[in-house]
């Protein structure tokens, strides 16, 4: 499970890409493009090896105005999932 | 007809040349020869066009893509284009400093094979002595510059019980990513189908090891299971569904539907330069073929799983039923099912030498060695 402190990073091979014949968001890694929606892509794009999972979190739950228990959950299972086919890594 | 959705992924087949000859290639036995490989331009071209169209991934393929002196400048054309750009290699070819100019070059992936875990048995399959240790030092070189990894292990009757090995390997590699893959039976394999197939303890052995390793390995490797679907009740989903993700360019600009798409007799393709990508895409009598599911006769027309797999491998149902319209020979539901089980069962207790697949220009096929 995540922890607030942990970093997410995107591993080199790994990286969002703006997909301009479909007019949305990819993930792209290897073997897989991830189509992203506005909530996944909001996330991703605050995903830089700087800000940690807490810290992205609050600025999602402020940004959307959205309870941080709620924003928490859907991103660690979200990211959770990238990194179980190690499209993310954790520091 | 069915309007076709933008396609995801190319595989670049840059040149059927390769310094293998590996007895399952999935190259065509009438390989092409170098002088009608497209130039590095029409290479370009054809990667800004597949861009144009909605193509995220591009494969580069072979052959031995290496063999192309051209890799590195083709690599930085893919990724200026917007592509994600994946090589698919046996590593012979690459030297380091060819490696260090993909890196320059954006080269995002590598994939790179495995005939198997020791010399004796990689160079045996590869056909091509000091093969095994060669692309050791690949893998090293590759560690080194930290180029995300996919191991590539092919697997079949001879090797299948190097699974284990392959699976420590990649972890060793620092490979990411293991695709654990049963030779299909096209291109070459079909030849070497007695020397080849692998029993059915076999397959039922690999995949209890899959398993076994995806828990146990989660987080740190991810693998990629392809079983052996002569043994299948199933069969795969080829391709996600004929034209709805994926192309393939030939080395002379053919524009196939799936890479053993030449071995349907009936079909026409049409070539990059005579005309645009897209509208190869939309409207290639190749690609409009099989494209969705009003093609589909019974079984498969009024199955449940008619959009799951799409009725299976339109190439195998050439190969082993003489009709690339059937429903796949794999799928329980085929009359053909129950006599390819008996064909699985004999092939694999069939002893016989390996067929290597050719060069182009030399597709003489004689049985090399045992
Ligand atoms: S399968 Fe073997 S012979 Fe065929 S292209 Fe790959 S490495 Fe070369
Ligand atoms: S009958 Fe056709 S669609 Fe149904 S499972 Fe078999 S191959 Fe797939």
């Amino acid at each position: 499970m995540m922890q607030p402190s942990d970093i997410p990073s995107l591993p080199r091979g790994v990286r969002l890409h703006h997909d301009r014949v479909r007019g949305s968001w990819v993930l792209l890694a290897p073997e897989r493009a991830v189509m992203l929606d506005a909530t996944a892509h909001a996330i991703l794009s605050r995903v830089d090896g700087q800000r940690s999972f807490g810290e992205i979190t609050a600025e999602l739950a402020e940004a959307y105005d959205a309870p941080p228990e709620a924003i928490a959950g859907d991103a660690a299972g979200f990211l959770g999932a990238l990194r179980d086919r190690r499209f993310l890594e954790l520091a | 007809m069915t309007v076709a959705r933008p396609p995801i992924a190319m595989l670049a087949e840059l040149t059927h040349r390769c310094p293998l000859s590996c007895p399952y290639c999935s190259n065509p036995v009438d390989m092409a020869l170098k002088d009608s490989e497209l130039s590095t331009d029409a290479w370009k071209d054809v990667f800004v066009q597949a861009a144009d169209i909605g193509v995220l991934q591009l494969h580069l393929s072979g052959g031995e893509p290496a063999t192309r002196r051209d890799l590195e400048e083709l690599v930085a054309a893919a990724r200026e284009a917007g592509l994600y750009t994946n090589l698919i290699t046996s590593g012979i070819g690459l030297t380091e400093r060819r490696l260090e100019a993909l890196d320059r070059a954006g080269l995002d992936h590598i994939q790179l094979s495995l005939q198997g875990t020791t010399p004796e048995m990689a160079d045996e399959i590869g056909g091509y002595r000091g093969g095994y240790d060669r692309k050791m030092q690949v893998a090293a070189w590759i560690g080194k510059i930290g180029f995300p990894l996919t191991l590539n292990a092919v697997l079949h009757r001879r090797n299948l019980h190097q699974l284990p090995r392959a699976l420590e390997m990649a972890v060793e590699m620092g490979a990411r990513r293991i695709e654990v893959a049963t030779v299909q039976f096209h291109g070459w394999a079909l030849q070497n189908r007695d020397a080849l197939m692998p029993t059915r303890e076999q397959a039922e052995e690999a995949t209890r090891i899959v398993t076994e390793a995806r828990t146990r390995l989660k987080g740190t490797l991810v693998i990629d299971y392809v079983p052996a679907d002569y043994h299948s009740d199933y069969p795969k989903r080829c391709m996600g569904g004929w034209g709805s993700t994926g192309l393939n360019v030939a080395p002379d600009g053919q524009v196939l539907p799936c890479h053993a798409a030449q071995s349907i007799p009936h079909l026409r393709f049409d070539t990059v330069g005579d005309r645009p990508l897209a509208e190869i895409w939309q409207h290639s009598d190749a690609f409009n073929a099989y494209r969705g599911t009003d093609w589909m006769p019974e079984p498969c027309a009024s199955c449940e799983r008619k959009t799951v797999d799409f009725g299976g491998c339109r190439c195998q149902a050439m190969a082993l039923a003489g009709d690339p319209s059937a429903t796949d020979p794999v799928c329980v539901k085929s009359p053909h099912h129950v006599d390819l089980q008996a064909r699985a069962a004999a092939h694999a207790a069939a002893e016989a030498p390996l067929v290597y697949r050719g060069q182009p220009g030399r597709t003489v096929v004689e049985p090399v060695g045992e």
